[in-house]
Formats: C-alpha cells, structure tokens, sequence
C-alpha cells in the first residue's frame, strides 16, 4: 500500500513537469486534455440544458450532478487534484444528495407550474439569458491573457500541500470565518427546521391517566376469536355472557367491513345455551371436523356477491342462522343429528 | 486548445444557471441553477490559477465550495420551512409581501 503510494508520488511529478511544461512553452494543452475537454464541455453544456429543461425536478438533479463530476474531471485535469477530490466529495456526495433528499421530502412529482405570474416572464428571461451568455463569452473569448504558466512550480510538492501552505498561511483568518459560518449555517439550518409543538406531548402516561379519569375500560381490548368457535381474527369475541364483543375485532376490519357477522355467532350460541350440546354434542374441544377456512368462506361470500348470503359450503344445508331450519335439518335424514354436532363443533 | 476555451465553458455554464435562475419556479431547480453558477464560476478560478501559476486562485475555488456547502443548507431548510407551511415550493406562491 505505502510503497504503491510512494509509486504514485514518485510518477506524479514527472507527469506534471511533462504537461506543463508544454502549456508553458507553447501556451496550448496536451492533446489528451484537450479530448478530454472536447467530450466533456458537449456533456456538461448539455447536462446543463437538462436543469434548464427538465420537467421533474430528480431528473433536473440528476443532470447538475453530470455537471458536477464533469467538472471534477476537468479540475483534475487543470491541476487541481486537490478540489478536483473536493468536488466529487462535497458537492456530488454532500451537496447534491441534500437537494435529492429534499426533493423526496418536499413531493416528487410536484412538477413546476407553467402559468406566468409576471407576463412575458419567459422570452425575457431567455433573452436576459441567451444575452448574458453571448456576453460573457464574448468578452471571456476575446480578451487578451498573460501567457499561460501552469502549475508546475506552484505543485511541486503536490497540490494539497501548496493548497494547504496557503490555507493556513496567508488565508488562515478566512479558513476561520468559514468555520464560524459553516457552524452558523449548521445552527441556522436546526432552527429553520425546528417545528415548535403546540399542544403538550401525550405519552404513554398520560393516556393512562386519561383512561382512569374517564373510567374506561382499564384492560387491553379482548382478543377476538377467545371464547368463540373461531380463532380467526374477523370473529368477535365472545363475553362470559356470551354475547359477541364488537371492539375485540381489529378496527381495521370493523372499517373494511370484513367482520364476521356477530349476530350469527350469537345466535348460535343461544342455540347452544338453548341446549344444543346436551344432547350429544359433547366435542367442543375437538379440533378435528372444522369447516372450510374462512378465507373460503368469505370468498364464496363475495362470489355469491350478497353480504347476507349464507356461504354454501357448509356441511349440510342446515346451517342457516334461524332456529327452525335446524329442526328441518332433523327431520332430513338419520344425519341430522350428525350434521349438528358437526355445526355445533364449528 | 488553450485555456480560453475553459473559460468560455465556464461562461456558457454561468449563461445557463442564470437563465435556469430566471425561467425555472420550482424553489429547489432555482437552487441548483445558482449551484451551477457557482460552479461555473469555481471553473473560472481555477482556470485562472492555471494561468497565473498561482494556487491562490484554487484556494478561493475552495472557499466559494465552504461558503456553497453552508448557504445550499440554510437555503434548503427556508424552502422546507415554506413547503411546510404553505404546501408548496414554488417561488411564485411565495408573494405575502406583494401589495
């Protein structure tokens, strides 16, 4: 590792000392930084355009990170590993990623709008900016420079070094200043986002206090399908009366509508308590002989199409909720007895 | 090639920052349209250091990057805080002191 960094550092100087030397003679590029530039700027202009352009804000982000690390590629090409790594680092790591994480937080596909608050806004918006570029480039394009001197004297002990010697030399005061504002910024940054609660904060303790106060039920919600012939979820509890407990169905499924229907199962425990099981129907704990799965159920419910349907699958069409079909279901056949042990058991 | 044409690369980009700036209405576009002016402008610099054989150019370059970093984050938290409370990044909803 140390002796590959040494290489590095040993190859570094003669490359610098070989490119620059050639801008500092003839005042032009090596050839390959001039390919470089020549596939990039194509990249980066029209990277640029796509900020300009782009209707979703992500794909706008998108393209200025383009930009972004073009632009390290052409500072390390200029002689500036140093910011060039500062770039990639700061800008398309850090920066970059904030404004895609705002983006996410303020909405995605809020896309801009198009009316015009101030009229003719557009054309002279790209007047003021196809002006101000044919400006800039022609004022940067013609005007005479010094003759171009490179870095090589400035770098020769490595770029960050000299950007270092600066730094804490002549700039010290500054590197300061910045520090106070990036901390300020930090601050400024906390209090902006800071939202202030108006209402007190309830917790776990005061919803407790509240549930005495009130004199609610003090005990967690009874599970559903306890005491019940189901286990299943939609099927409501049952008290010790043996009346269903509506609030023991999750509330997802009260509101959903996909309760079981607690006025059945009640009836049916009144045919029990009405003394279904005396007469030989002594298996409640049998697991074995349980009907089709809800899920079947509720799907041949939703088959049928009627909510009120009565599921057909039932073993022996004498499951119906009202009591005389159950004597009818009797005098069918000799089953029948069968047939409400099996109903019984469900 | 010289190094002219890096300048004018920078200018182009600024050119298209500042209309980025001008047109766009989405607060956080805006935000990246003057992102790319300060890159542009960092291009510049460095450019310029090239030039002179001077590093204090890419020292600046480094400054400008410092002082981007802090204002992309005061910045941000402004354009939540407006989302948040008006439901909305666009620059034109934020008129409460028109008229």
């Amino acid at each position: 590792m140390t002796g590959a960094f040494a290489a590095v550092h040993a190859a570094l100087p003669t490359v610098a000392t070989a490119v620059p030397t050639a801008l500092a003679e003839t005042g032009r590029t090596s050839t390959a930084e001039a390919v470089l530039f020549w596939v990039l700027a194509p990249v980066m202009v029209l990277a640029a355009l796509g900020l300009l352009f782009a209707r979703k804000a992500v794909h706008a982000a998108l393209a200025v990170v383009v930009v972004m690390i073009s632009l390290a590629f052409l500072y390390v090409a200029q002689e500036a590993p140093f910011l060039g790594v500062v770039q990639v680092v700061v800008y398309t790591g850090a920066v970059m990623m904030l404004f895609l994480f705002v983006l996410m937080l303020v909405g995605v596909d809020r896309s801009d709008s198009l009316v015009e608050t101030i009229r003719g806004q557009r054309w002279i918006g790209v007047l003021a900016g196809a002006g101000l570029g044919v400006v800039l480039a022609g004022v940067v394009g013609r005007a005479t420079y010094p003759a171009a001197q490179g870095l090589v004297e400035a770098n020769a002990d490595s770029n960050p070094i000299g950007i270092a010697r600066l730094v804490f030399g002549e700039h010290v005061l500054a590197l300061e200043v910045v520090g106070c504002l990036l901390v300020v910024a930090a601050l400024g940054a906390l209090v902006l986002t800071h939202r202030r609660r108006l209402a007190p904060r309830i917790g776990q303790r005061e919803l407790a206090e509240r549930r005495v106060r009130e004199g609610a039920n003090l005990a967690p919600l009874p599970a559903p399908g306890v005491y019940a012939r189901h286990n299943a979820m939609d099927v409501p509890a049952l008290d010790p009366d043996g009346r269903p407990l509506e609030h023991s169905v999750p509330r997802v499924l009260r509101v959903r509508g996909q309760e079981a229907d607690a006025r059945e199962y009640a009836a049916r425990i009144d045919r029990v308590l009405a003394g279904g099981w005396a007469n030989g129907a002594g298996s409640f704990t049998s697991a074995t002989g349980d009907g089709p799965p809800l899920g079947a159920r509720a799907l041949a419910r939703d088959a049928a199409g009627k909510d009120d349907d009565r599921p057909e699958d039932a073993p022996g069409g004498a499951d119906a909720p009202d009591e005389p079909s159950a004597a009818s279901a009797d005098a069918h056949t000799a089953d029948g007895d069968e047939l409400r042990d099996e109903e019984v058991r469900r | 090639m010289t190094l002219t044409h890096y300048l004018v690369l920078a200018a182009i980009l600024f050119a298209i920052g500042a209309t980025t700036v001008l047109l766009r209405r989405n607060a956080i576009i805006v935000f990246m349209g003057v992102e790319l002016m300060l890159n542009s402008t960092n291009l510049l610099l460095v450019t310029f250091a090239r030039m002179h054989g001077d590093l204090t150019g890419q020292v600046l370059a480094f400054f400008v990057m410092v002082v981007a970093a802090a204002e992309v984050v005061v910045g941000l938290g402004i354009i939540v805080s407006i989302f948040r409370t008006r439901r909305s990044a666009s620059v034109d909803d934020v008129n409460l002191l028109k008229s």
